[in-house]
């Protein structure tokens, strides 16, 4: 390639696959996969340079639908596929792709291990509380009491929060947006990408079919103000319609004040820090709607070395200081013997 | 003077042509290093050795209880043996729950040597032992040497200022110095070996050399001996010789594959008995590029194994069986994505939990059809500890051709038993081919990743190559373009070419050699795979010692079977075909479904191997049987 050639510019249409998408008409995956799309060419990284790994589930039919490197691959594994492909390709940005069924039931156990090696991917999360492409069952974020064809009266587990999940499993970079929100789900999508180590982004994702509105406080613009906060680094915790209300921290809890009244000031308010506290973010974590206003964006994004960095690094350290493999010492072993001819 | 001339003078010597012993004690009583060093010294020494390490499935279950009884068995030999020995000659018992749980596989007037020092009261109350066998005469038919081992070796220790527990732990060599000098062994090779283990701890380095000696030096003056043995250098073909165990040979074989493909080997694994030691060796070898993962589960072990085979390395993943069934839907994505991934099974009993430190043939059926839908994949074996090495480039070498992922199935027998391997140069392997497509191959210019090359095989391409962006996944593929595809047609399509490649698998293979049978005319046909080679082989020649000829074909590949595999049962259908395994007749249900061949199995699932009795009275009992029809 010569120096002076220019970085090409890239369409959206580059990403396009020349696949059909088969999600049903008016599903929160397709604002997903727009912005996701819109986010690549922006990047003016090449297609090739990407691949997405998807496991089972409506959202895991997304890498047919992007024209890059990809595989859907099987039920609640996808993140452990993404971390081979990973340590053996560093060069490769990763996605996974996966669903709350996906990611938190089935596949549990790989979001905690992943997010703990903090491999280099990015995930996204698409919660819409219930399980699609079986036709509608109660999910492990489907609130108590969900009554769904397998339980017609009434779940009877305790949902999860991803967030707090993530948390505990030492996530570096925690953020969540919303599908209806398309100007903050691009932003929120950009930012994970350009976090070094595993990025959790939990997207709240309307199932028009199975589990309509079960997110309107959230997504629906004209309540949302209300129910939402919107977290930025470095500003205060303030949201409603007039940025009239905030988040106070009483010595033992979060609580709602309104700014102006019981003489609360904005200076009392408490300050988004994506780095710090654990704590903090802890608390963050656990704010649920209908008692306090949820957040969405980057909850928390700190640094630590990636589980590809140390592998490799691993390697090129002991090679630096032994050399490269000889393999004829390698089969020969600690210690060998000689057979001599007969009457040698 | 060595010490062996040494001590030959003193005693009258017997020539013998091999020797079977077992060393056994508590897990604690170092018996696994005891009998190591044995071979070791063995094998230098010139003799052909096999041996077989048998661990409790307690990592130290009480101290004196049968449960935590742990035994190493070898047999070395003047000429080549394929066996670790059916029955012991030289039972060495630490206490009496060795010697309870291994006296019933010692010879009748056979050899024990006792630590006098393990026998006491309490110890014989934890065996479950109500009469000391040292005093009530039960041991008359041995010949029994009962030693004071713990108390001659913390004897020894005091010179070095070693005393107390410290002291009694030296005991193992102890008791190694007592069979090397009764066996006329030299104490040069575990003398350097002590000096290696304890070079920065110079008093226990100072103590096991002088309690080793000491034992050995106890032999020749005790007058407890009337007598030394003696077993001559085998014959073995000339050339360099290393020592190596079933897992070492397997993670030798994995690193050179790699080397040879100029490709790095991501093994994904979670720990398991008995595959872990393969992980503990790789992780050992960095400097090749190897890249191993502790896996969260055996399910994450092979989907990030697949994962990295996806992105251009060699993935391979490897349990036992329990761990295998876990991570069977992976591998029936392995199959539909068709990418190169090497699955080892290294086979222990079942089912369940099982014996998970004994040895099985079980999972024969797991490993050919035990996926969901029609998913059909190469199985490999290796027969003994150091075909491991060649077993594993053989994997990589048919997964990476055939893109498919293929099975290797070893056994806890051969993990971690240990032969003598003359070992190849590395020169002389041939490196492995494999290319990644840089170009687009369909006709308007698109890339039809699963366009098919003259093996069936489908390219390798890489992500970061432009223009190639392609996606797989376990839905079903469309022929040739590998998009999505319900079709019932493509299905049938698709389902019968990942048949057919497979089988296309045996034009590849070199063909089934038949053993002790140069000119077809034996008796009966014996058919084994894995790990009974040995104890077959041992058969057919004692069988040949007696006059009767038996021909031996020991199967490498499972699936497909070799191509002429059919011709041979032809040749042999009018004689006796008989099948041994660890399990209860897999490969014979196999043969006769495929061949309509009429195979007698021979089962056995006790957690050992064959013993060449075993198999010798079977093959005498089909040719009784088979003679009474003729007259
Ligand atoms: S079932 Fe729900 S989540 Fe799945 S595609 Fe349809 S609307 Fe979307």
């Amino acid at each position: 390639m010569s120096v002076t050639e220019q970085p090409r510019k890239y369409t959206v249409k580059d990403f396009g696959s020349d696949q059909d998408v088969r999600w049903c008409p008016g599903c929160g995956d397709y604002s997903i996969l727009s912005a996701v799309k819109k986010v690549l060419a922006e990047e003016g990284v090449p297609p090739e340079q990407y691949a997405f790994v998807s496991g089972i589930g409506c959202s895991s039919r997304f890498p047919y639908y992007v024209n890059t490197y990809g595989m859907h691959s099987i039920h609640g594994r996808a993140m452990a596929v993404a971390t081979g492909l990973k340590v053996a390709r560093p060069d490769v940005h990763t996605f996974v792709i996966t669903g709350d069924g996906d990611a938190l039931s089935i596949g549990g156990n790989h979001t905690i291990h992943t997010l703990r090696r903090n491999v280099d991917i990015t995930i996204l999360l698409f919660n819409n509380q219930i399980y699609g492409l079986t036709k509608g069952q109660y999910s492990p974020t489907s609130p108590f009491g969900k009554k769904t064809k397998s339980t017609p009266m009434g779940s009877l587990d305790q949902p999860i929060a991803p967030m707090a999940l993530a948390l505990a499993a030492e996530a570096t970079f925690m953020a969540r947006t919303i599908d209806m929100h398309p100007k903050h789900l691009m932003a929120t999508i950009k930012r994970a990408m350009e976090h070094k180590g595993t990025s959790f982004v939990e997207i709240y994702q309307n199932c028009n079919i199975f589990n309509d509105g079960a997110l309107d406080y959230a997504q629906d613009r004209k309540v949302r103000a209300e129910n939402v906060i919107e977290l930025e680094h470095g500003k205060p915790l303030l949201f409603g319609k007039d940025l009239d209300k905030g988040i106070v921290f009483d010595g033992r809890q979060l609580t709602v004040a309104q700014v102006g009244e019981n003489g609360v000031t904005k200076d009392d308010l408490l300050v988004h820090d994506e780095k710090d506290s654990e704590s903090y973010h802890a608390m963050l974590t656990r704010m649920k709607y209908p008692e306090l206003p949820e957040p969405i964006g980057v909850f928390r994004s700190v640094q630590r070395p990636t589980y590809e960095e140390l592998v490799n690094g691993q390697i090129s350290e002991v090679i630096a200081r032994k050399g490269k493999g000889d393999l004829k010492k390698l089969i020969e072993g600690r210690s060998t013997w000689e057979v001599r001819e007969e009457g040698a | 003077m060595s010490l062996e001339a040494h001590s030959q003078k003193q005693r009258e010597i017997e020539e013998l042509p091999q020797v079977t012993i077992r060393f056994a004690g508590d897990s604690g009583d170092g018996m696994q290093l005891t009998g190591t060093q044995f071979t070791n010294t063995s094998a230098i020494f010139g003799n052909d050795v096999s041996t077989m390490p048998d661990f409790p499935a307690e990592i130290r279950a009480p101290a004196g209880t049968v449960y935590g009884v742990s035994g190493f068995q070898l047999q070395f030999s003047s000429s080549d043996i394929y066996t670790p020995g059916d029955v012991v000659d030289c039972l060495v018992a630490m206490n009496p729950a060795a010697l309870k749980v291994n006296l019933r596989d010692l010879k009748h007037g056979g050899v024990i040597i006792l630590n006098e020092d393990g026998f006491t009261e309490q110890t014989l109350k934890l065996a479950g032992m109500e009469k000391n066998p040292l005093k009530d005469g039960s041991l008359g038919k041995y010949t029994v040497h009962t030693i004071p081992m713990t108390q001659s070796t913390v004897r020894a220790c005091e010179e070095v200022g070693l005393t107390g527990k410290g002291a009694a732990r030296c005991k193992n060599f102890f008791a190694l110095g007592i069979v090397c000098w009764l066996y006329s062994r030299p104490l040069e090779p575990i003398i350097e070996f002590i000096d290696t283990k304890f070079k920065d701890k110079e008093q226990l380095r100072e103590a096991n050399t002088r309690v080793l000696k000491a034992g050995y030096f106890f032999g020749e003056t005790a007058e407890l001996f009337t007598r030394v043995f003696r077993v001559r250098k085998a014959h073995l073909p000339p050339g360099v010789y290393r020592e190596v165990h079933g897992n070492e040979a397997l993670a030798i074989g994995l690193i050179t594959a790699g080397q040879l493909a100029n490709k790095p080997i991501f093994y994904g694994s979670y720990p398991i008995t008995p595959a872990s030691d393969i992980l503990h060796e790789l992780a050992r070898h960095k400097q090749f590029g190897v890249k191993t993962m502790q896996a969260e589960d055996e399910i994450a072990a092979i989907c990030s194994a697949l994962g990295a085979s996806f992105g251009g390395a060699l993935g391979v993943t490897a349990s036992a069986g329990p761990g295998i069934a876990l991570k069977m839907e992976a591998l029936g994505l392995a199959v539909m994505v068709e990418l190169p991934l090497v699955v080892i099974n290294v086979q222990r009993g079942g089912p369940s939990t099982g014996l998970p430190t004994k040895v099985e043939q079980a999972d024969l059926f797991q490993a050919i059809v035990g996926r969901n839908g029609e998913c059909p994949l190469p199985v490999i074996a290796p027969q003994s500890p150091s075909d491991c090495f060649q077993t594993a480039i053989d994997a990589i070498r048919i997964a990476t051709k055939f893109m498919t992922p293929v099975m290797v199935l070893s056994d806890g027998f051969i993990a971690n038993s240990a032969e003598p391997w003359r070992f190849p140069d590395a020169d002389s392997l041939e490196p492995i081919e494999v290319e990644h497509p840089e170009e687009t191959n369909g006709e308007d210019g698109s890339f039809l990743p699963y366009m098919r090359d003259e093996w069936l095989s489908r390219p390798w391409a890489l992500p970061g190559t432009p223009g190639l962006m392609h996606r797989i996944g376990g839905l079903e593929k469309e022929d040739v373009t590998g998009n999505v595809s319900y079709d019932p047609e493509n299905h049938q399509r698709m389902v019968d070419l990942r048949q057919e490649k497979v089988d296309k698998v045996a034009d590849f293979l070199p063909e089934q050699e038949v053993l002790n049978d140069p000119d077809g005319t034996a008796e009966l046909l014996i058919i084994g795979w894995g790990s009974t080679y040995g104890a077959i082989r041992e058969t057919t020649r004692r069988l040949m010692r007696k006059g009767t000829r038996v021909a031996h074909v020991q199967l490498r590949h499972l699936n497909p079977f070799p191509k002429n595999f059919g011709a041979i049962l032809e040749r042999y259908a009018d004689r006796p075909i008989l099948v041994p395994e660890m399990n209860k007749g897999q490969l014979a249900l196999l043969i006769r479904g495929r061949y309509l061949i009429d195979a007698k199995p021979l089962t056995k699932v006790q957690g050992r191997p064959f013993t060449t009795t075993e198999i010798m009275e079977s093959v005498e009992h089909l040719l009784a049987e088979r003679g009474k029809v003729a007259k």
